[in-house]
């Protein structure tokens, strides 16, 4: 972060702002860093409210509707012909959307423990947040050094071990969100999901190891988001380890609750599941976190296997350098992002809900062995490659 | 249950990557793929309204013929058949200097509860001078009950004319 | 119709033996049969005219040997040959004689009546969906079940005035009429007021009223229940509401003592009109233009639609304890009305027991029409003899209560339906008093009252009046109570019985049925779910020597 300040900094004084304008390079780095933060958060909330127009048109367009394309309002619907296509869009839908759930009046059943009733919906939302901090967005090339520097928060060592286990007590807000609402559909639901993401956690973390060997070839920290990213400047992790990418994504889709794997809030035989008693804001949150935990995934996903901020295989920033580079990262890592929500969308549009016993079946009997088998098959193939070839 | 031809059908087992889901998964995200290519079905209803088909069953409505003459007589046919008794007629005497004196009776009030109406037809079917017509008006809302009890002056706006091919009164007058 | 075994004939309907009462034309007979036999022209209370030539039917007589008078006989059955008649013969002018033998479905008959309703039908306007008659129209039925369905006439049907007025109450449609001379008949031999005939020919023809003369008097609307098409219009019925629509209660008309049997036609709680009743010994099947009006009462502006005390809108309690405390306190007298039920005039007896004080019963008389409108001009002042309301009428004329007013010797008077002022009370001798006032019409008496209790009319309640020949005739609830009234029944038995605690509350007609009978003799016996449509004749022998104001009418006159 340093690094992309003190490189901002030069931008600037190339453009003829005088020094005394602007602030030591140390200085620079913590700003941006706080408006970094910001952004961030600002933005990933942002997005969670276009991931679910982007639901809602993908939805509509699978059954042959148009979706959200009322929904305007005055200032945008005066631009001409831009203010239209976005009205058709749905741009303002979101809005709309997010200021219902916050405009309606707050019910707080008489049945549930209060506490804990309040405090699920933060409990589903509060790690997809904090996890945001140890996402590398792209990274920063000094021109001059050929140095790269992430443009992350907060570059921790175990980097996205760290981030699994704080992502994986999203569960706890599924459980205590059910367990409080003191009603049976809700409890049940809870219940499938706790069992469900447990079940998973293992594939999930089983599939990313052989990332992690390939990644350990090109750097000391294998286990930092960024040297993967940065490992994959040749091929993409998904041709090397292809079967790793596929339990990786399906395990992913059940650590998510997305479909087929919606056992916690399957609505035609549990009602909604464990946020059944929830309504309004306290739904909006579950809601908000569902979809930041979606967000979160597929950012993972695209690190781990398509290559993170890199443009193309063997072309990971097209020649460009500095900021220009930066911000092409910036660019190629949202439009991979955006692919990934949306084929996780379209698989929602397209396959029905597993029962319950096909997903415990699946999860046990069909996707940890083969994330073990590859697993293995990984670790010898390293340790021959290591000891022999070597 | 016995006596029947009951053939059973043994499910063929599932070949071993069938048995992975994701090939059959894939091939079903095909198939939205396509569907999402299409152009949408739907109408964006109440900007785009459908084609109302001829013979569409909507608001019963009153006609006028071409000579802008109200068909309806009150012979009350319609009220006596109307199953959930959703027509109210007052009838009254034709003022003498109107120029429609042959034809002597027509509605003095004329309501039809929309709240009750089931557009059956049969009104139409009864109506001996083909005053009553259901015709395309399908969407019709209100804010209060009275407010769906569509009197005289509404049924004649919504319905409109209809020319009288027969034009049975206007021979009766010239005779 | 045909108890009287000495007089009855054997006739032959469609093969058929049949016993019925001799000297009755043949539609009479087969209508006591319950065999229909269609016709437009005659009806069974006019004189026969024969002219519609509905009635047409294939008719036989036994055969006899021309020479020698002997039967011919059928060798293939055994008995008497049957010599039919080789044309049709009108049933209306067939009176029925020993071995007539009728043929209703043969080709003949069926044929004979297919054309007549084809001439009918070939002028006849499709009025139809215009027509008041729809529903009740007898070309209308016949014309479905006889006719041929279709018409072969090609040519433009005539035309006539379509809406001619031929007096105060009546519309003529020249072409719906189908000249059946109903009306003329009526006008001629029962009203007595021939001005009705048929003018121009053929079918040109149709009815009108003399030169100089119009259809009026008091019975002109008879013609249009005559009338078996819409040719003949009630004014005031016309284009109000349709026949199907409307239920038919069975009422008695309040007119005056005469008693005329009516049908009351409601919808809805509305009553569009009254028509005449069927009864042989009273009304027969007429009714006068002024009866039939009485259903505006109902409505009218100054029906009374509230408990008052003084100006004040009281509830029902309120007024009952207002009126009570009122007797009470004063020396009472009571008005009893002849427009009052037999039912309500016992429970203003037992109420007047209670209290103490006089009854007075009101008399309003009028000119007898000799027809149906007697001078009692109402329907049930013998009831108050029967009930012993009053013992006779001389002790209990209005003239008695003014002298007491006078004297001071009366505070409070109970007045039932009347207006005091019309029965001969000035204005001082009213404002002299607390009056209570129990009736359904405004008038100078309520003006006054202190309490005011809305009562029903008679097409609200139920009850039984008995007419000038002591005819028990009872009548239906037409239509539900305006709102804001109570029937005069319950609000005279709770005043009864909160007047004292002997008494107990009768709220329907059997628990004051089962009183009455226990109390007046003439009633004994007499169960009022029973009485039978056309009345039960009462004892009148008690009140022989009573002077009675009426002089007769048209099925009754005084015994001399």
């Amino acid at each position: 972060m340093d690094a992309f300040a003190q490189g901002l900094l030069e931008i600037l004084k190339g453009w003829g702002v005088s020094d005394a304008w602007l602030p030591d390079t140390v200085t620079t780095g913590l700003i941006l860093k706080a408006i970094f933060a910001v952004v961030v958060v600002l933005a990933i909330m942002g997005c969670c409210l276009y991931t679910v127009l982007l639901e809602r048109k993908t939805a509509a367009w699978a059954q042959g509707r148009v979706g959200p394309s009322i929904t305007t309002m005055p200032l945008i619907a005066a631009i001409p012909l831009v203010g239209k296509v976005l009205t058709y869009c749905g741009f303002i839908q979101p809005l709309a959307d997010g200021g219902k759930l916050f405009m309606r009046q707050e019910p707080l059943p008489e049945h549930v423990n209060k506490f804990y009733y309040c405090l699920a919906p933060c409990l589903a939302l509060a790690p997809a947040i904090i996890t945001m901090v140890m996402i590398p967005f792209t990274s920063y090339i000094n021109p001059e050094t050929g140095e790269e520097t992430a443009l992350m928060l907060c570059n921790m060592n175990p980097g996205f071990v760290f981030m699994f286990a704080i992502s994986s007590l999203g569960v706890y807000g599924v459980v205590l969100g059910g367990w409080a609402s003191n009603s049976k559909y809700p409890f049940l639901g809870s219940i499938r999901g706790s069992a469900q993401m447990i079940s998973y956690e293992l594939s999930l973390v089983l599939a990313i190891l052989p990332v992690v060997l390939i990644t350990a070839g090109t750097s000391d920290n294998p286990l930092s988001l960024f040297s993967i990213v940065q490992g994959q400047g040749g091929f993409w992790n998904i041709i090397l380890a292809p079967l790793s990418a596929v339990i990786y994504f399906v395990a992913l889709l059940a650590e998510m609750n997305r479909q087929p794997f919606d056992m916690p809030e399957s609505e035609t035989d549990t009602v909604g599941g464990f946020h059944t008693e929830y309504g309004t804001f306290k739904f909006g949150l579950f809601f908000t976190g569902e979809y930041l935990h979606m967000i979160l995934g597929s950012i993972l996903f695209v690190m781990f296997f398509l290559g993170g901020w890199h443009a193309l295989p063997f072309m990971p920033t097209l020649g460009l350098d500095g900021v220009l580079g930066t911000l092409l990262g910036i660019v190629c890592l949202v439009v991979k992002v955006i692919f990934m929500l949306f084929v996780i969308i379209w698989i929602r549009w397209t396959v029905p809900r597993f029962r319950f016993d096909q997903v415990m079946r699946i999860g046990w009997k069909l996707l940890l062995p083969f994330a073990i088998a590859n697993a293995v098959a990984y670790f010898v193939f390293f340790g021959i490659y290591e000891t022999l070839l070597k | 249950m016995a006596t029947q031809n009951i053939k059973v059908i043994t499910r063929k087992p599932l070949r071993w990557w069938e048995k992975l889901y994701i090939p059959q998964v894939l091939a079903g995200m095909k198939i939205t793929l396509g569907i999402m290519l299409r152009k949408p079905v739907t109408l964006k209803y109440p900007f785009e309204r459908p084609v109302i088909p001829k013979g569409y069953r909507g608001v019963p409505t009153l006609v006028k013929d071409q000579n802008g003459r109200e068909k309806c007589v009150s012979c009350q046919l319609c009220e006596f058949v109307c199953p959930p008794k959703a027509i109210r007629i007052t009838p009254g005497e034709i003022d003498p200097e109107s120029g429609n004196e042959h034809i002597e009776k027509a509605p003095a009030e004329f309501e039809i509860n929309m709240l009750r109406c089931i557009y059956c037809g049969m009104c139409q079917e009864v109506c001996p001078e083909a005053a009553i017509v259901l015709q395309g008006e399908y969407s019709l809302n209100g804010y209060s009950r009275s407010g769906m009890i569509n009197d005289k002056k509404k049924l004649y706006e919504l319905g409109g004319t209809i020319p009288d091919p027969v034009r049975k009164w206007d021979k009766k007058k010239r005779a | 119709m045909s108890e009287d075994k000495t007089n009855l004939v054997t006739i032959n309907i469609d093969g058929k033996d049949y016993q019925v009462a001799a000297k009755q034309n043949l539609i009479d007979a087969a209508h006591s049969l319950g065999i229909e036999i269609p016709h437009y022209c005659y009806h069974p209370k006019l004189p026969m005219a024969g002219s519609c030539r509905m009635c047409l039917v294939e008719i036989g007589m036994p055969m006899r040997d021309r020479a020698t008078g002997e039967p011919v006989m059928d060798e293939a059955t055994g008995k008497q040959k049957i010599g039919w008649m080789p044309k049709p013969a009108i049933a209306c002018g067939t009176n029925v004689s020993p071995g007539l033998h009728v043929k209703l479905n043969s080709k003949m008959t069926v044929s004979s009546r297919e054309g007549v309703t084809e001439f009918l039908l070939a002028n006849h306007p499709l009025d139809c969906p215009i027509c008041d008659q729809a529903g009740e129209c007898t070309l209308q039925e016949f014309s479905s079940q006889y006719g041929k369905g279709a018409s072969r006439y090609r040519d433009a049907k005539n035309v006539k005035p379509k809406h001619k007025s031929l007096g105060p109450q009546v519309m003529y449609d020249g072409e719906r009429c189908i000249r059946c001379t109903r009306c003329v008949r009526f006008c001629r031999d029962i009203m007595g007021r021939p001005v009705l005939g048929v003018t121009q020919r053929g079918s040109h023809s149709e009815i009108d009223c003399y030169p100089g003369t119009q259809l009026d008097g008091n019975y002109t609307l008879n013609v249009v229940d005559v009338c078996p098409v819409g040719a003949m219009t009630s004014k005031d019925f016309r284009f109000k509401m349709r026949v199907w629509f409307l239920k038919k209660s069975k009422s008695i008309c309040t007119e005056s003592s005469v008693g005329v049997n009516t049908t009351v036609w409601s919808r809805e709680g509305k009553i569009y009109r009254i028509t005449p009743r069927e009864n042989d010994a009273v009304n027969v099947v007429w009714m006068s233009d002024s009866g039939r009006m009485l259903y505006k009462t109902v409505t009218a502006e100054t029906r009374l639609t509230g408990f008052r005390r003084g100006e004040s809108e009281v509830t029902f309690d309120e007024a009952v304890d207002a009126a009570l405390a009122l007797m009470k306190d004063g020396v009472p007298a009571f008005v009893a009305s002849g427009k009052m039920s037999v039912e309500e005039q016992f429970t203003l007896k037992s109420l007047a027991n209670a209290v103490g004080g006089n009854v007075y019963l009101a008399k309003t008389l009028g000119e007898n029409d000799k027809m149906l409108i007697s001078e009692d001009r109402s329907p049930n002042r013998r009831g108050a003899l029967v009930t012993g309301l009053v013992k006779d009428f001389d002790s209990s004329e209005i003239s008695a209560l003014a002298a007491k007013i006078d004297a001071d010797e009366v505070k409070t008077v109970f007045v039932c339906g009347e207006d005091l002022k019309e029965l001969g009370l000035t204005d001082e001798q009213l404002k002299k008093v607390e009056i209570v006032y129990l009736g359904t019409q405004a008038n100078a008496t309520s003006e006054e009252a202190s309490v005011v209790l809305p009562g029903r009319t008679v097409f609200e309640k139920a009850g039984t009046f008995v007419n000038q020949e002591f005819r028990l005739q009872k009548f239906e609830v037409a239509v539900p109570g305006a709102k804001g009234t109570e029937n005069d029944l319950i609000i005279l038995s709770t005043l009864a019985a909160r007047a004292s605690s002997g008494v107990a509350l009768d709220n329907s007609l059997g628990s004051v049925w089962e009183k009455l009978r226990a109390a007046c003799p003439a009633l004994a016996g007499i169960d009022y779910a029973k009485i039978p449509d056309a009345g039960t004749l009462l004892d009148a022998s008690p009140w022989a020597n009573i002077a009675f104001p009426e002089t007769g009418s048209l099925k009754w006159s005084p015994k001399k």
